[in-house]
């Protein structure tokens, strides 16, 4: 082992790594590949995640294909069957549920300690987590087109280059249900509390969305639900990923899931920043916290 | 030259309750110094004050002169930390936990490589690189923990009861690498502990009690002539007072 030399105040003593950017890079390539080996090694959880949304599209969407028809909406240039156009909505599914898993994660990752190996890293806070996010985001875009790549055998019809087109789509949306569920995790401060944050938090988000059906049906039938639906972020994830997987763009669903990606990211830097944070707050390891 | 950890009159609450009054201690380079105290005396709270996990409300800390506020990233760069609760992936590999801290301090694979080599070598687990962690034993566990906090070459160690939990072997295992590296390689260390065991009477000490520092000194002089460091610690923490009041002991500053 090599023992570096002790310096006087004057001179800094050597560090083994890089505090600049490729230093970032590399700290930011490390954490995702952290993630991905995990991801690969839980087996069961490659399969659930998948599951799920077969299930919606096989089951679900075969049972309402005849008494859910689709006119014609955009994106779609023609009539289209319930598979095809619940298929968008359901791969950003798989997106909200892994954010949410990746802030469970981070919730089991503080109380086994493992959050603090990664705080303790000499990076800028927002860094680190910006890195914890992407690399959750990693994960779910694969699972996202694992999923695509079975309900192409359903003839969902998205064109070769939209798969492509969609990539920065996926991004951005996962990006957003990443950052939503960073900063539930700096909120919740044990493991057993995270079952309603599924049920307050998913649930909603999913059925009061255009995942499942079009908004125009739901205005048919009340129009505040409408305006609900038309304000909750995953509807206008799911709107982008659909646009770019039929080759299109659609701007006001991008600022919206930015603009909510970066609001939420600042609230969890916020709340995970060791000063003002709610962890500060309300942290305190056991015996030594009131 | 600058100390290896200097903490200046630090305070941390957590609402009504203080968790540290007026906390000071200065690590020397190249020292080892015991952070003694009960359960619940705040050892915990200061190292997590140190790490930067909770911020220093009041009081000042430096690492090799880097001032903690001032300069978090050059402070927590020189910081290696052994935290009391078990901080490695169960489901990955040896390999993979240690590149996984390489990679937090901005080392490529490459150069980790040489330098996980080196470190299984020192803790004496070479051959254990490709096992998941979840097939170590405790001990080796800690092993591995103490080989993963000086990837990045620290002149800071920080260990917060890391022999708890350990059979008499592994405990004396780790105290044994530990105290290697600070006579061999200069390495300045904080030892959290409520084992007497583990100290020498060489060795400087503080005894925290209810957030406050009660005692200082070498360890074989902290307490009244003739008076064992668990006899003088076992007063120490039992006198009525103590913890609210002025620091004491026989070589209190």
């Amino acid at each position: 082992m090599s023992t570096p030399a002790l310096t006087d105040g004057a001179r800094p003593v050597p560090h083994a790594g890089r505090l600049d950017a490729v230093g970032y890079l590399i700290a930011l390539g490390g954490i995702v590949r952290r993630e991905l080996l995990r991801f690969f090694n839980q087996k069961e959880r490659f399969f659930s995640a998948l599951v799920r949304p077969l299930v919606w599209l096989f089951i679900f969407a075969a049972g309402f294909r005849n008494t859910l028809g689709v006119s014609i909406t955009p994106p779609y240039e023609t009539y289209v069957l319930y598979e095809v156009y619940v298929v968008p909505g359901l791969a950003v599914m798989i997106q909200l549920f892994n954010g949410m898993q990746s802030s469970l994660s981070m919730v089991y990752d503080r109380e086994v300690g493992s959050m603090k190996v990664l705080l303790t890293s000499p990076y800028p806070r927002w860094l680190l987590l910006l890195a914890k996010l992407i690399a959750g985001v990693s994960v779910s875009i694969v699972q996202a087109y694992a999923f695509l790549a079975i309900a192409w055998f359903w003839e969902t019809d998205i064109p070769p280059i939209g798969y492509l087109a969609a990539l920065p789509a996926f991004l951005a949306a996962g990006m957003m249900l990443g950052a939503i569920g960073l900063f539930l995790s700096s909120l919740v401060r044990q493991l057993e509390n995270f079952a309603s944050v599924m049920n307050f938090v998913i649930f909603p988000m999913f059925f009061a969305s255009s995942a499942l059906y079009p908004l125009w049906r739901i205005r048919e039938s009340s129009d505040s639900l409408y305006w609900i639906c038309q304000a909750n972020p995953f509807t206008h994830a799911v709107e982008l990923v659909r646009f770019a997987l039929y080759g299109k763009f659609e701007p006001l669903a991008c600022a919206v899931v930015i603009g909510t990606g970066l609001l939420f990211f600042t609230l969890a830097v916020i709340a995970y920043d060791p000063g003002r944070g709610i962890m500060a707050r309300r942290g305190g390891p056991a015996g030594e916290t009131p | 030259m600058s100390a290896a950890l200097e903490v200046a009159n630090v305070s941390h609450r957590f609402g009504q309750r203080a968790a540290l009054s007026d906390v000071s201690i200065t690590v020397e380079r190249g020292r080892f110094m015991a952070l003694l105290g009960p359960n619940g005396a705040g050892k915990t709270t200061l190292f997590s004050v140190i790490t930067r996990l909770y911020n220093n409300q009041e009081g000042r800390v430096s690492i090799l002169g880097h001032p903690l506020d001032r300069e978090p990233s050059r402070a927590l760069a020189r910081l290696g930390v052994v935290f009391q609760a078990r901080t490695l992936d169960t489901d990955l590999t040896v390999a993979q936990n240690l590149h996984y801290h390489a990679s937090l301090h901005g080392i490529a694979r490459k150069a980790a490589r040489a330098r996980i080599a080196q470190l299984l070598d020192r803790v004496g687990l070479s051959e254990r690189r490709d096992d998941k962690i979840r097939t170590l034993s405790g001990g080796q566990s800690r092993r591995i923990e103490i080989a993963r906090s000086l990837i990045h070459e620290p002149r800071l160690l920080l260990l917060d009861e890391p022999t708890v939990g350990l059979d008499l072997e592994s405990r004396a295992d780790i105290v044994a690498i530990v105290r290697a590296l600070v006579r061999e390689e200069g390495l300045s260390v904080l030892w959290a502990t409520h084992i007497f065991e583990e100290i020498s009477p060489e060795d400087d000490a503080v005894v925290l009690h209810k957030g406050r520092i009660v005692a200082r000194g070498k360890a074989g002089e902290i307490g009244a002539p003739g008076e064992t460091l668990e006899a003088a610690f076992r007063r120490l923490v039992s006198e009525p007072g103590k913890g609210a009041g002025k620091e004491t002991g026989k070589f209190a500053a």
